[in-house]
């Protein structure tokens, strides 16, 4: 408790908290108020680790064994076991953002959180930092587990680019999950299916298991609308050797791309969320819970 | 007033189903039609027909196509080569085996955590093992619809050797039915377990699928797991049911392995009814361990939103 308050409030009591959160301080404190249960619970509950990461492994496995079943080139198990461990992310954002408003419309939680001073945007900003923070663990732990067991090599040509390749594709992909929330904020039931629904044809779409440019230019052009697409392409450029060779566009390209998608969807997630939270409030969609 | 016609058609169904005499008698067969008919609602009316049509056909779709690049990528496109049937195949007929596995295990949970029903319908008397069948059946329906249009998608996409003629239509109806009955029965075994989580519920179901896909052969040869994980696949009844079923469907075009090559299909069957049998008695009483099991600990009607 005593750890959770000077996270939050800096070591402030409740009452100063109250009087003096305003404006920018008040979004600060809100949005750890929202990734603290995240970053928290990652810790506490450890078990969760072991079937949050056996899932993503067996499937990476799968697909590693049918490399190796048609005679694949030694980096494609690489290729298979970075986006694998990128599917962490995927399912952060389509479980634990997108379709986050809707559990906790269901769970009652968030009319205390429309009720309450703090602004929502910080409430989703609380939710995608918590998040990122909580699968980056996991994400790390089936890259470290599956390189290990199938034998897979880097060569890390920019470690700073990589870096900066790694942040900002979060950044956008987590933006996208922002602006996902909002919309699944006026959905029912179709959330939860339309989460299921963004699962195996988005792996496709943006290249998890294979190198983007294999759709052909057009169809990864499109698919570069999901942050990962080119995230994932510009990583595998700079941790494979064959990697500039099978990449789609050239990494500084695919950077300044992604900075855009992590601004625009950033932006765009406030101006959706303002709008549907009016609607939300108009039509009584806050508090209903249509099972 | 005609949308709540369309879907009250199959209880319809279901309640012509509940009036014959031999159900009137039988508290199994009225668990198993209402928990059928209940199953499809859930399944189905959270979206009209098209966007459901569309959610049933892109993700097994999406999923076969995955595979059909990475193939494609490797090999050039080189389509006719045996292998790429076997993978393909393999992969369209695996959705059952979730949609069944996975189905039933959800039924447990949907039932307790979502639609937080589950004391009202362990406080009904109702046949609890066949209600979990009939929830298990909708799963299978719509599964069974998704392997259908995956394989159609493969023969005329990707010219898989599938003819109507050439199909041994007996080997797989009869294949079919025991391979549907033992993953029934596992999916009982994985729902029943699910009964008696108070944490981790979520994934069982799922865990033992992508457990199940990665070791029974269903998108590789067996024979190119590493030896000392080779025997787990044969724990499973899915092995056999897709090795039966791909040479049924491809007959002699099917791709022969070292690890099945042994094995005619009279013994393939013979091993896939005995897991049916071994697996239908056991779930029975599993489940029955497992009710009482949750009760005496009250997970029966657990909420935990975790």
């Amino acid at each position: 408790m005593a750890t959770s308050e000077a996270v939050i409030g800096g070591g402030l009591s409740s009452a100063e908290r109250a009087r003096k959160a305003r404006g920018l301080r008040l979004f600060w404190y809100a949005m750890w108020a929202r990734a603290y249960p995240r970053i928290v619970g990652a810790l506490r509950e450890r078990s969760w680790m072991f079937f949050e990461t056996l899932l993503p492994v067996l499937a990476v496995a799968g697909y590693v064994f049918i490399y190796r079943a048609i005679g694949a080139p030694a980096e494609y198990t690489g290729f298979a076991v970075l986006g694998g461990a990128m599917t962490a992310f995927w399912l952060n954002v389509l479980w634990s953002m997108a379709s986050q408003l809707y559990w906790d419309k269901d769970g009652g939680n968030l009319e205390l959180y429309v009720l309450s001073p703090a602004p929502l945007m910080s409430v989703l900003l609380g939710m995608a930092v918590g998040g990122l923070l909580m699968t980056a663990t996991r994400a790390v732990t089936i890259l470290v587990v599956c390189s290990l067991a199938f034998g897979v090599t880097y060569t890390v040509t920019s470690p700073l680019l990589l870096i900066a390749v790694f942040l900002v594709t979060m950044a956008a992909l987590y933006g996208m999950g922002m602006l996902f929330a909002s919309i699944f904020l006026v959905a029912g039931r179709e959330a939860w299916h339309l989460s299921n629904l963004l699962q195996e044809p988005i792996y496709l779409a943006s290249g998890f298991y294979f190198p983007v440019r294999a759709l052909g230019f057009w169809a990864a052009t499109a698919a570069s609308i999901i942050p990962l697409t080119l995230g994932m392409d510009a990583m595998r450029q700079l941790i494979f050797a064959s990697g500039p060779a099978l990449g789609f566009l050239s990494v500084r390209v695919e950077l300044l791309i992604l900075l855009v998608l992590a601004v625009v969807f950033i932006a765009t997630a406030s101006v959706v969320l303002a709008r549907l939270e009016v609607i939300g409030r108009r039509e009584g969609r806050i508090i209903e819970r249509r099972r | 007033m005609s949308s709540v016609a369309k879907k009250a058609a199959p209880m319809t169904v279901a309640q012509r189903l509940l009036d014959t005499p031999l159900a009137r008698r039988s508290d199994g067969l009225r668990s198993f039609a209402v928990a059928a008919w209940l199953g499809w609602q859930i399944e189905s009316n959270w979206a009209d027909p098209f966007l459901f049509a569309v959610y049933s056909i892109a993700r097994p779709i999406a999923s076969a196509l995955i595979l059909v690049v990475m193939y494609s990528v490797i090999t050039n496109g080189a389509f006719q080569e045996p292998i790429f049937p076997y993978i393909y195949l393999g992969n369209a007929l695996y959705i059952l085996v979730g949609s069944i596995i996975v189905g039933v295990s959800w039924a447990i949970i949907d039932d307790r955590e979502h639609y937080r029903v589950a004391k009202h319908l362990y406080t009904a008397p109702i046949n609890g093992y066949s209600y979990l069948f009939g929830r298990g059946l909708a799963r299978l329906i719509i599964g069974a619809i998704s392997v259908i249009i995956t394989i159609v998608f493969g023969v005329i996409a990707f010219k898989l050797p599938i003819t109507f003629a050439s199909v041994d239509w007996g080997l797989l109806a009869i294949s079919t039915a025991l391979g549907i009955a033992s993953l029934a029965g596992l999916g009982i075994l994985v729902g029943a377990w699910t009964m008696t989580m108070a944490r981790h519920f979520w994934s069982v179901g799922e865990a033992v699928s992508a457990g199940m896909y990665l070791f029974s052969g269903a998108i590789f040869p067996l024979d190119v797991l590493p030896a000392w994980l080779r025997w787990i696949g044969f724990l499973f009844p899915a092995t056999y049911w897709l090795e039966l079923s791909r040479r049924a469907l491809l007959g002699p075009a099917a791709a022969g392995f070292e690890t099945f090559s042994a094995l005619s299909n009279g013994a393939l069957l013979a091993i896939l009814a005995a897991f049916t049998v071994v697996l239908l008695t056991g779930s029975w009483f599993f489940y029955r361990w497992a009710l009482s099991n949750a009760k005496d600990k009250g997970l029966l009607d657990m909420e935990s939103a975790y």
